[in-house]
């Protein structure tokens, strides 16, 4: 019962700050079968409870609710996560954004499966698990501290707390903590919920959610096993199998995704130059190898339960950035705060990712409004007085930094630019009687990520981004046929597995098998993509189309690319090359058939019937009244 | 006591990924589950980027086992590997305080001392830690290292702090 036996602990904590009140809930096998865990049973949380007037509630207001939830993978397949979601302040959609650490196995060994957090807290607080102890403490302390001084002061109080509250223990080591920094507390809309200093769930904006409920910080510390399983001893062979498959892959491994600031650009001429206007660098100080010369200090760096461990720690110990210590960074954050910014040296990247970091921005939607802003500086629509004497050309590292702080803390132009590119674009727009929508490079109040479509030699296809229920996320891109393993469908699975798309890349075919092993239920990529995942995506879709309240999208211009992918590439072996709008069309109809979707985008109730979803078909009447009326 | 033979898991910090892999094995050799706290090596992270692994070192004088007020500790004269004995152990604690590294802990669940046996003599962290090439761990004779293995027995402060300063220089200082 309630996914007990089949990887859940069986019960998920509830916790409304407007009323301080502490609950627990649970959820039949038959809703765990459907929505799984993370992404997909957010969808289902949030659509029951806010389904009905979605275009109503305010992502930032206390109307929203902000899930952080596990799934009956974590922890078993490698390596650890949560899905963090919520009404999305950037789509004002549904994305299941996720993020890594050991936030999710705490929590799991705490008896939990995840955390739904509702209403506002009066004044700042945090939550403080200890597996069925809850309690809602006051922040006031750590309101106001950025990323390290935030972990370092938690781990320091709660340590303490329980080595003198169960001082026969031993040593306590420290609670799993996702905080967020100065960005999420002044609710800006591309703020990231963080952990271990680096790792954030970045896309959807969900720093914000958390900032606009007063909630700094949830610390987690569980001390039971992870829960039990349907087959043990096949998920422990399984298990085996990935360690092997996953330890293989040299190329992960020993580089991490930081090899990629230097081939994506070179090779697949597909990777953000200066806001996109280029794709193609042949910067060979951006290579990899100066990474590891120059600023690595840890070679492999990973979460719990990780055999890959692709990450790097990299510090600059001496000259202008002296102190700045971050990962890799990963390839988005090369490309987003390195190539798109001009920038081509690892510490000048390393600084400006550790920065980005510390603020608890999420450093894609931030690089992104950081190359716009450069761009129309670079063009003259945004001049030095705009930006309090800032001059951000292209390649300032010390300038972009500044920028990212004055983002985190709305000062002056950062009040704008804290809204995201799409938002920011519509202000600045009206400010100085210009379109500069052209230069913002997102699609639905999400960044595009770092993986360019108009070499045609990346992974995204011309609809990746224009298609998907999560916008410009890179990680889950609308591809056909919906059962390949980069399509938005299966990703939805991983998503709510919740596990790590890198490590099931190792070998597809033992994420099924695992699947299988550890809940009982038997699913093939051809059997999700046809049902259960996508009824979550076709809720997805209705949320993201319902939208509101401050802009609602009309899929006839917004499922589409930004303005950028239809300009030809200027530079590099592929110059010239654009993305085909005929094409695009093309692909746009055989997706939106392939999903069940109507001419304008719209699910249409056959499907929605057909998947049991007929409360979302209500309520979807709504839009479809819109644009019958439009055309 | 006299150790026969017996080995000795030689350990570099500075090469520990934090991957939690020697928990993982760990617990699913005692425990038959995945089970971090109950684990006998525990990762700790008290600054991220400076996971070391903790667990016990086999001082040669065995402090905790001298100290133990009901004899529940004892030695294993083939692997030199702290033996507990979960029937006389009455979770009191005195071997956490006689280990100059507060590495034994208390059981989450049951009632007594939890403290690495050396899995025999074939550690499972061991394993792991070799077949994915971080090599954090690995195994040499105890008798090439006996009058060092208890300089390894320090509380997680302490190495935390000092790898911190290794790692990170004189940043290092602030994150702790």
């Amino acid at each position: 019962m309630n996914g007990i036996g089949r990887g859940y602990a069986g019960k998920f904590l509830e916790v409304d700050l407007s009323r301080e009140k502490i609950s627990e809930l649970k959820f039949d096998e038959d809703t765990l079968r459907k929505y799984v865990g993370g992404r997909g049973l957010a969808v289902k949380i949030l659509w029951d409870r806010l389904g009905s007037k979605w275009d109503e509630i305010d992502p930032l207001g206390p109307e929203n609710i902000l899930t952080i939830l596990t799934g009956p993978l974590t922890g078993y397949y490698p390596g650890g996560r949560v899905c963090v979601s919520g009404k999305s302040p950037q789509s004002n959609g549904i994305v299941g954004s996720t993020v890594g650490g050991e936030f999710g196995i705490e929590l799991k060994c705490s008896g939990w499966d995840g955390i739904i957090v509702t209403g506002r807290a009066s004044s700042p607080v945090y939550i403080f698990i200890k597996d069925d102890k809850v309690e809602i403490r006051d922040a006031s302390h750590i309101w106001g501290l950025d990323g390290k001084q935030t972990i370092k002061v938690l781990t320091k109080e709660l340590r303490n707390e329980l080595q003198s509250k169960y001082p026969r223990y031993g040593s306590w080591r420290e609670p799993a903590i996702l905080y967020i920094g100065p960005a999420g507390e002044n609710r800006c809309r591309i703020a990231a919920v963080m952990a271990k200093w680096t790792h954030a769930a970045g896309y959807g904006g969900y720093g914000a959610v958390m900032g606009s409920k007063n909630l700094k910080a949830i610390a987690v510390k569980g001390t039971g096993p992870l829960p039990e399983v349907h087959n043990p001893i096949k998920t422990y062979l399984l298990m085996h199998e990935v360690y092997k498959a996953c330890i293989k892959r040299d190329n992960m491994r020993r580089w991490g995704t930081g090899s990629a600031g230097y081939y994506v650009g070179y090779a697949l001429s597909s990777e953000p130059v200066r806001n996109w206007q280029e794709e193609w660098h042949n910067e060979k100080s951006f290579g990899v190898d100066a990474f590891e010369r120059r600023v690595w200090i840890k070679r492999y760096w990973g979460d719990f339960g990780c055999p890959t461990t692709c990450l790097k720690i990299a510090i600059v110990r001496s000259g202008p950035y002296a102190g700045a210590i971050t990962d890799n960074p990963d390839y988005e954050l090369q490309a987003y705060l390195g190539t798109n910014l001009g920038i081509f040296t690892p510490e000048e990247n390393v600084y400006v990712a550790s920065v980005i970091d510390d603020l608890g921005l999420c450093g894609i939607n931030a690089g992104n409004v950081l190359g716009f802003a450069a761009e129309l500086y670079q063009r003259g629509i945004l001049t030095k007085e705009d930006l309090d004497g800032i001059d951000l050309k292209w390649g300032n590292a010390k300038a972009f930094a500044e920028l990212a702080r004055k983002i985190a803390l709305r000062e002056g132009i950062g009040d704008i630019l804290a809204e995201g590119t799409f938002r920011a674009a519509i202000k600045i727009g009206e400010m100085k009687g210009a379109d500069v929508m052209k230069y913002a490079v997102q699609v639905k109040g999400i960044a595009v990520g770092a993986h360019g479509i108009r070499s045609g030699l990346d992974y995204p296809t011309p609809i990746a981004y224009a298609c998907s229920v999560q916008g410009g996320d890179h990680t889950s891109v609308a591809r056909l046929p919906l059962s390949s393993h980069g399509s938005e469908v299966i990703r939805i699975l991983l998503d709510s597995a919740v596990i790590c798309i890198f490590n099931y890349f190792s070998e597809p075919s033992l994420f099924w098998k695992m699947y299988e092993a550890v809940t009982g239920w038997h699913e093939t990529p051809e059997t999700w993509s046809s049902e259960n995942g996508l009824r979550i995506l076709n809720i997805q879709r209705a949320a993201l189309l319902l939208g509101g309240p401050d802009f609602t999208w009309n899929p006839k211009i917004h499922d589409d690319n930004p303005p950028r992918f239809y300009e030809p590439l200027p530079s590099g072996p592929h110059a010239g090359k654009q993305v085909d709008k005929t094409e695009v069309e093309k692909l746009k109809k055989e997706y939106y058939e392939a999903v069940g979707w109507d001419e304008n985008g719209i699910p249409k109730s056959e499907i929605l019937r057909k998947l049991g979803l007929e409360s979302v078909d209500k309520v979807l009447d709504k839009v479809r009244k819109k644009f019958e009326s439009k055309s | 006591m006299e150790v026969k033979s017996g080995i000795w898991i030689m350990r570099d910090y500075a090469k520990c990924s934090g991957c939690r892999l020697c928990e993982v094995m760990c617990s699913l050799y005692h425990e038959g589950k995945i089970w971090p706290e109950a684990s006998r090596i525990r990762v700790f992270m008290l600054i991220p980027g400076v996971e070391f692994p903790h667990f016990c070192t086999q001082c040669e004088d065995y402090p905790c086992v001298n100290a133990c007020p009901v004899k529940a500790l004892s030695v294993d004269e083939e692997t030199g590997a702290v033996i507990v004995d979960r029937e006389k152990c009455t979770a009191c604690g005195m071997c956490i305080e006689a280990c100059p590294g507060k590495i034994p802990h208390i059981h989450p669940k049951d009632n007594y001392a939890v403290i690495c046996d050396l899995c025999g003599g074939d550690p499972q962290c061991v394993k792991i830690c070799q077949l994915g090439g971080w090599k954090a761990l690995w195994i040499v004779p105890r008798s090439r290292v006996e009058k060092h293995c208890k300089l390894y027995a320090r509380t997680p402060e302490e190495v935390a702090k000092e790898l911190a300063i290794n790692m990170y220089g004189k940043f290092g200082e602030e994150l702790i």
